[in-house]
């Protein structure tokens, strides 16, 4: 396009300004506007929401305690050869001792105490045995006699190599952890069979959100397919069957079903009654996996069913009619023309269940016992027993992760414009 | 699948049938356990399942005591209380941001929508234990864990992308040219938003903020790390209840809920007809 006339001048507006400035500067006017409406709520979600996330993603890897309660002690091990099979010599007891006397004043040594104990068991107890005996040291020295005397483990190699090797501020522990791996003095290795327990509940997690998905299909696609098939009027009165679970709270739902499948619960009661099981063989139906597998496939199948829904209504009936007509039965015309049709749905359906599944945490704990929690049910178990909050980031930034890249895939499938409710 | 029609073979008639049973049998799945806790909550006895009384339809068998007890237990009424004061207000806030910055969005040139949708968006992605673990380490930080703002802030925050979604959604089907006209027309902006746009969007807004309320009553990951004793709600009360003393009044409560999603859904259904009336998108 030109901005000038034939005969060479400048396209000017009224006022004498040239055309193109001024509709450069009526579009960023434009543009400014639209981030004045949006930056409201673009502040308010960074800071309330975006902030805590990425708080959350600098904890897994956030390792400040060991330099700012022992600095002058990561200081003197600087020199220290981890390899020499040695504990260190006396300026670093020394160093030692200056630190663990303010780290008592300040009660902060039990704290470090419990965040090594993470990585190597019986620190936490060596750092609190220490902490009552400092006071009574003699301050002139030699500090190593006085040490391996509060605790003997102050001699040993081992204590010292977690001390250096967690001293950086920065560390990979937490992550190798949530893998079922650790530090130790050779390089990453992983954890004895007995202790791996992550990798174990990341694979059950997924496996559980594959099976929910799968049932979620398999029980979505023919009430999608009906509710497509009819008329709206009917359709419309159906669909309120599957809207008004979409719509119940998730706790109300889970108490029904924690109702309906305890032992003394309605679905056995029924049972007996009917003569299918006996009084003593009463169904184990709730605190395992088959709990969490059915109360979850009720709570996400609305999710399943419209998506489902709003892509078969729009695959219109005369391509089934005009394969049927060409000779193909009913089985032939719906496989081979009516589902590859529906398969948007089905992606998109079943990446928002298994989305949604992956990171479940009520209906887990309520319904699911030992052998059906998934990983956010360690997770929550960090933050609030264990208070491992650095292995609870860890794991949480592991699932952010899983979700992200299956959100781009449904980004891809469905665009994220295309989201609809209800 | 509609009508059976005449010269269907055996076959066809069976599967049409079978269909048919297969189909009704999911959706009894899907609303079942919703409607068994009603007549159980009435239960006379503290069983959670139907008692001999209660199956030969005794009024004996019937009672009012767990409502009674949700209506008279201070633990119950202060979760009530408190989800009360906690979920208009998140809704305010959400919708009131969300609203403006859908209007934003839906403006002909936005620099860097994606990147800003996709920030806007992800609270509804995020896995709420995610969500709740970043917020318990962050609010903790600057005190907020364990107030009643932190708990607002934080629902607010969940409810934002409903509210974006729905106004977007009406803003979609909206005529810009009668903006145009309404401003050739002589009114200035703040008059064109309010007689002409905001009544054209308010089914848009108000389903969003029913959303953003469903999402801050309903809400109990997150509320469970960032709140304290204070800021117990019904949610939270019910997940306590669930997790060690199971006792009936749950099912009280949990029937209340369910009058309650009974009357979201319709006003919805309304509100959705309503704007398809207005924007002249179905007949009836």
């Amino acid at each position: 396009m030109s901005d000038t006339t034939q005969d060479g001048q400048l396209l000017t507006t009224a006022d004498g300004k040239p055309l193109k400035a001024s509709l450069a500067k009526a579009l960023r006017r434009e543009k400014l506007r639209a981030l004045m409406l949006i930056a409201p709520l673009l502040i308010f979600v960074l800071i309330t929401f975006v902030a805590p996330i990425a708080d959350m993603l600098f904890r897994s890897v956030e390792n400040g305690i060991v330099a700012d309660t022992l600095p002058k002690t990561v200081v003197a091990l600087e020199a220290w050869d981890s390899t020499s099979g040695e504990a260190p010599d006396e300026t670093v007891f020394a160093a030692l001792y200056e630190d663990m006397v303010i780290a008592v004043d300040e009660k902060t040594h039990t704290r470090l105490g419990s965040r090594l104990n993470y990585e190597e068991s019986g620190i936490s107890s060596l750092f609190r045995k220490t902490g009552r005996r400092i006071k009574r040291m003699d301050e002139a020295g030699p500090f190593k006699e006085q040490f391996l005397d509060a605790d003997k483990d102050w001699g040993t190699v081992e204590t010292w190599q977690v001390l250096k090797r967690y001293s950086p501020r920065i560390t990979s522990g937490y992550f190798l952890n949530s893998f079922d791996a650790q530090l130790t003095a050779d390089g990453v290795e992983m954890k004895p069979e007995d202790e791996r327990i992550y990798m174990f509940l990341f694979g059950r997690t997924l496996f559980l959100s594959i099976v929910i998905t799968i049932s979620c299909l398999l029980l979505g696609y023919p009430i999608a397919f009906l509710l497509a098939a009819l008329p709206l009027r009917t359709s419309n009165l159906l669909m309120i069957l599957v809207l008004l679970p979409f719509w119940t709270s998730l706790l109300v739902r889970t108490s029904a079903w924690k109702v309906l499948l305890q032992q003394q619960g309605v679905i056995n009661d029924f049972l007996v009654w009917t003569g299918l099981i006996s009084e003593a063989g009463r169904l184990v139906m709730i605190n395992n996996q088959t709990g969490t597998i059915i109360a979850m496939t009720h709570i996400l199948l609305p999710f399943m069913i419209l998506p489902l829904y709003s892509v078969m209504k729009t695959i219109s009936p005369t391509y089934v009619r005009a394969a049927k007509s060409l000779g193909a039965n009913d089985w032939i015309s719906f496989w081979r023309v009516y589902f590859p049709q529906s398969v948007p749905g089905i992606g998109a359906g079943a990446v928002l269940v298994f989305i949604l599944s992956i990171g479940y945490y009520i209906t887990p704990e309520l319904v699911g016992g030992t052998s059906g929690i998934f990983i956010s049910n360690r997770i929550a178990y960090h933050i609030s027993s264990s208070l491992n909050w650095g292995l609870a980031a860890a794991l949480g930034t592991l699932l952010l992760v899983a979700v992200m890249v299956l959100f781009v895939v449904y980004d891809k499938i469905v665009g994220i414009d295309n989201v609809k409710l209800g | 699948m509609s009508a059976l029609p005449p010269y269907a073979s055996p076959l066809q008639r069976t599967w049409y049938y079978s269909f048919r049973i297969i189909c009704g049998l999911i959706f009894f799945f899907l609303i079942f356990p919703i409607l068994v806790i009603l007549p159980l909550s009435f239960n006379a006895q503290d069983f959670f399942t139907f008692t001999k009384e209660m199956l030969a339809l005794d009024p004996a068998g019937y009672s009012f005591k767990h409502y009674q007890d949700f209506f008279t237990n201070p633990d119950w009424q202060q979760a009530l209380t408190n989800s009360v004061m906690i979920a208009p207000v998140a809704t305010v806030l959400a919708t009131s941001f969300g609203t403006l910055a859908a209007i934003g969005l839906s403006q002909s040139h936005v620099p860097y929508k994606p990147a800003i949708m996709a920030v806007l968006i992800s609270p509804m992605i995020v896995p709420l234990i995610i969500s709740a673990a970043g917020m318990y380490f962050f609010y903790s930080r600057i005190g907020l864990q364990g107030t009643y703002w932190g708990v607002v802030l934080a629902h607010a925050a969940l409810g934002t992308p409903f509210v974006i979604i729905t106004v977007t959604a009406t803003l979609v089907g909206f005529d810009r040219s009668l903006v145009r006209a309404a401003a050739n027309l002589g009114a200035n902006p703040v008059t064109t938003f309010f007689k002409v746009q905001m009544p054209l969007i308010v089914p848009g807004v108000v389903s969003g903020a029913l959303f953003a309320f469903i999402t801050s009553f309903d809400e109990v990951v997150v509320v469970l790390f960032l709140g304290s004793a204070g800021q117990k709600t019904l949610p939270w009360q019910m997940f306590t209840g669930l997790r060690e003393q199971i006792s009936p009044t749950i099912l009280a409560v949990a029937s209340l809920m369910v009058a309650i999603s009974i009357c979201l859904l319709t006003v919805l259904e309304l509100l959705r007809r309503r704007s398809e009336r207005l924007r002249g998108l179905s007949p009836g």
